[in-house]
């Protein structure tokens, strides 16, 4: 077992060193009064060089990453982050502006900025764009504040639910909650997708708008959109779009044609950033011209050949984050686009869907797929045949760790018992996908003849199933010195 | 430049396999006329080397803190970053990783964050932190809200306007849900007005917030709002910049419930605004309200130490419509970084860092006396001050034609920051500039 960092300290062993500085250095206690000065040591731990490198450098082997293999998270869009992304974000031109810096001193980032704002105005189909969310939660809180915005200047104060599938993710119904809606809940129907009767019968003028992801997460198209979009707008709400599964469509359809007034895309699922262990994202939010003066500010703007910020938006919702946006998470996003262009695009979502198709496909003799037909980027399957032998989709991701794996989500969609969410992105050989049908039947195979195999994976990781239970009833959140 | 790795033979074999004759065909379930007529209305993709030659054009178009010292502080600030930490953030299992949810194949990131939380409690002094939030304004607004839910009869939210400008804007935008109200105070010659906040408070109020150091750059004794907001029941708050408090009396010293701050200075780049670090931390009794994610320490099977992500009912996957926060994610790359920053220069490091930031704001600001120039506010501060000049934008102009990247633009001032990186050469001239053109 690694030991904590704290555990590895050793005193005056940090070689930090300032450089030399022939100024005046006054005691603190004659330039701060008493009254403001620290009492408590911090006691941070104090390590030499080599052994902090070490230690992260430990703490890395006992990570996984797209890097390490296969990565079939649905609805993540684990895909491969391409390295001369990361290369332009931590070029100084870009890493070492400082947000304040005059607009003209900043031209190039504006620049990109302006152009980020335009294609992805053009890649879903918005008509103008706002980069500032910094992650996809925070751009559908963006989203739902500008439509409750919109109604409250059109006066229209009725309006204080928003529906939501019960199919979505769980941060669509927080977020209606968040911003003070009543969350109203969709059916889905027999194929999985939106149930119009029910829509229909909840849609009424107390209704702000719908929430909906499409591909669904079930990785179904939601066929009736321009209906369910009728729905909506008939009764005078606004239609959002979670770009949690952009993925399935980019390039081939744009949720702009569809009817959606304001969407979400996830910089790092369809656009190819990082996650980062679990961030910086980056949710940028596209709007409809009738949500254009709602955008929060300052929007970047082009000025015959300059470019520059426009603070000047009455009617903004205001900020939702300091300065303009996870700008380093930009550019990778910028990078990615600029380097497949639009055939490029195309082709991401087109291999993303046959990946899921294909999987789902060799997959069904073995597993249980609720609602087997064509997907779009991700499917669900579920343990039902292996339930017989008392194994669960647990002990199925689990056991997938043994292989080497990252297992797929998990329990998601809440609709579907014991649901497995596939989602194996374009980005994925063949030769991949069959490496993990393989090992997917090799698992359906032990679970009926060697099941404790199965249950009592993973064998194979750095520790066991973890105690879950305890952590959460008695909390150890942070280090204790003994 | 394309990233798909099945030639035009294999793609066919899959299509084949799954009884498909065309890639079209997988998209048979989106009606025609919703589908993208030929193609997206994009230049078509570019090489490595083309595409390399476009960022490095963009980037060159840009003036940036390497080449030039740069005095622009105001929420974000140019401090050295350690090579080491640079090369470590690069380990791909890190950066290539999502959220630990698997705790077997995450223990490295797990750990990373149950090492953050350690730090960010022992630099706050508070007993619990998240694993991060988006930036510093946005932990802000989330920490009134965690203030306004906790309490059914407290929607009021008491803050001073010496708090960061952007902080409070954002503030307000949350507060379209309706949950909160804000009474903004406003401050008196640079700092709060403590006895207009402490009458500001009633019980109605959720909570009271303080910046410190303050949007410029002086020290805040919020003394009697603590005392004012505890006797009414309400939350302390304090919004706090965290290498200061490697001298400054810690948020827990001060008596708050919550520390929330922007975590940049602890070696995140600039970025022109981010990917930056909110942090926030709380006393125990709110270990269960917290939003975010917290790592918990636990064993595995054989008794082993492991960590794990824990008190998850808390959040949005679980309550879903009941949820008081919508955030389902961190800065897990940011926060690493701070980590790393921390263990690298260490314990004494930190502290010889920040007197080096106070240190040269001193004397900065003893040189521009020394020049016949006036400091806007005279009070005791951290590593940035306002000095009065008659036309900011004008001077900022004539410091970037001398090389040098001026100050927040305020309407009669120049709000200066120093760090660590700034010499007494760089400081002389910037003092010469400013005293030609007062």
């Amino acid at each position: 077992m690694p030991k904590l960092i704290f555990e590895k300290h050793v005193n005056n062993s940090n070689p930090f060193t300032l450089p030399t500085c022939d100024i005046p250095l006054p005691e603190l206690s004659e330039t701060i009064p008493a009254q403001f000065l620290r009492n408590e040591s911090i006691a941070l731990p104090e390590l030499s060089e080599v052994e902090a490198v070490r230690h992260f450098t430990e703490l890395s082997t006992r990570a996984y990453g797209v890097d390490s293999g296969f990565y079939p998270l649905g609805s993540c869009t684990m895909k491969y982050n391409p390295k001369i992304n990361e290369w332009a974000a931590r070029l100084p031109g870009f890493a070492g502006l400082h947000p304040y810096q005059s607009e003209d001193t900043v031209q190039g980032a504006l620049q990109l900025y302006y152009e980020m704002q335009e294609m992805l105005a053009e890649i879903v189909g918005m008509d103008a764009f706002s980069l500032q969310p910094a992650a996809g939660a925070h751009g559908e809180m963006t989203g739902i504040m500008m439509i409750k915005a919109y109604h409250q200047y059109r006066k229209d104060y009725k309006r204080t639910k928003i529906m939501v599938p019960d199919s979505a993710h769980g941060t669509n119904p927080a977020t209606a909650n968040v911003i003070g809606y009543e969350v109203i809940e969709i059916k889905s129907n027999e194929r999985g997708l939106v149930d119009l009767e029910d829509l229909r019968t909840k849609m009424n003028d107390e209704v702000a708008g719908l929430m909906l992801t499409n591909p669904n997460t079930l990785g179904l198209f939601e066929e009736d959109i321009q209906e369910i979009a009728a729905i909506v707008h008939d009764g005078g709400g606004l239609l959002y779009y979670d770009g949690a599964n952009l993925n399935g469509i980019l390039g081939v359809a744009r949720p702009g044609d569809m009817g959606f007034d304001v969407v979400h895309v996830n910089l790092h699922k369809t656009f190819s950033t990082p996650h980062g262990g679990g961030g910086p994202g980056s949710g940028p939010v596209g709007v409809k011209s009738t949500l254009i003066d709602f955008l929060p500010k300052p929007v970047v703007v082009k000025k015959g050949d300059t470019y520059g910020f426009n603070y000047n938006l009455p009617l903004s919702i205001g900020k939702v984050k300091n300065f303009y946006g996870n700008f380093g998470v930009i550019i990778k996003a910028y990078t990615y686009i600029k380097s497949l262009g639009a055939e490029g695009l195309k082709e991401a979502g087109q291999h993303a869907v046959l990946n899921a198709n294909y999987l789902r496909h060799q997959l069904r003799d073995d597993f249980n797929i609720p609602i087997d037909r064509l997907c779009k980027h991700e499917f669900v399957l579920n343990s039902k045949k292996q339930s017989d032998y008392g194994v669960t989709t647990l002990d199925i991701a689990k056991r997938l760790i043994d292989y080497g794996y990252h297992p797929p989500t998990i329990y998601f969609p809440l609709i579907i018992n014991e649901a497995m969410m596939i989602e194996p992105t374009e980005t994925e050989s063949k030769e991949r996908l069959d490496e993990f049908v393989d090992v997917m039947k090799a698992i359906a195979r032990e679970s009926a003849q060697e099941t404790e195999k199965v249950l009592n994976a993973p064998q194979n990781a750095v520790i066991k199933r973890v105690d879950e239970v305890t952590a959460a009833r008695k909390p150890i959140v942070k280090w204790e010195a003994p | 430049m394309k990233y798909t790795p099945n030639p035009s033979s294999v793609v066919d074999e899959m299509l084949q396999t799954i009884g498909c004759s065309s890639l079209d065909d997988l998209f048979a379930d989106i009606h025609e006329e919703l589908k993208v007529k030929d193609r997206l209305n994009l230049s078509s993709g570019m090489g490595e080397m083309e595409v390399r030659n476009q960022l490095k054009y963009l980037a060159g178009c840009n003036i940036d803190t390497e080449n030039y010292p740069c005095f622009l502080g105001a929420g974000a600030y140019d401090h050295y970053i350690p090579a080491a930490l640079e090369q470590l953030l690069l380990r791909s299992e890190f950066y290539t990783a999502y959220t630990p949810y698997q705790p077997e194949i995450s223990q490295g990131i797990l750990q990373s964050i149950f090492e953050y939380q350690t730090m960010i409690c022992k630099l706050t002094g508070l007993d619990v932190s998240n694993a991060s939030m988006y930036d510093g304004g946005s932990s802000l607004a989330e920490a009134c809200s965690l203030a306004c839910a906790n309490s059914k009869n407290k929607n009021k939210v008491v803050i001073s306007d010496t708090v960061h400008p952007e902080y409070l804007d954002i503030l307000k935008a949350y507060a379209l849900s309706g949950h909160m109200e804000i009474v903004v105070v406003p401050g008196q010659d640079g700092h709060s007005d403590i006895d207009a906040m402490v009458k500001a408070i009633d019980n109605e109020t959720a909570c009271a917030v303080i910046q410190q150091p303050n949007f410029y750059g002086i020290l805040e004794d919020p003394t009697a709002v603590e005392k004012a907001i505890h006797e009414n029941k309400g939350m302390f708050i304090m919004s706090v910049e965290p290498l200061s408090l490697a001298l400054l009396k810690s948020p827990a010293e001060w008596g708050a419930d919550i520390a929330v701050g922007e975590g940049q200075s602890l070696g995140i780049n600039l970025s022109f605004g981010g990917p930056y670090l909110g942090f926030m931390a709380a006393n125990k009794a709110l270990m269960r309200k917290i939003p975010g994610r917290i790592v918990g320490q636990t064993t595995d099977l054989d008794g082993k130490r492991a960590f794990v992500l824990t008190l998850q009912a808390r959040e949005q996957h679980i309550r879903r419509e009941k949820a008081a926060s919508n955030i389902c994610s961190n800065q897990a790359l940011c926060a690493l970084a701070s980590s790393m920053y921390l263990s690298l220069v260490g314990d004494q490091g930190l502290k010889d860092i920040a007197t080096r930031c106070h240190h040269l704001a001193l004397y900065a600001r003893q040189e521009f006396e020394k020049a016949g120039m006036e400091l806007k506010y005279k009070q005791p501060v951290f590593n940035e001050f306002a000095l009065k000049v008659n036309n900011p934008v004008n001077a900022n102009r004539i410091l970037l034609e001398n090389g040098i990247i001026g100050g927040y633009e305020l309407d009669d001032a120049l709000l200066l920051a120093f760090t660590e990186k700034r010499t007494r050469a760089e400081i002389d001239q910037l003092v010469a500039v400013l005293g030609g053109i007062k």
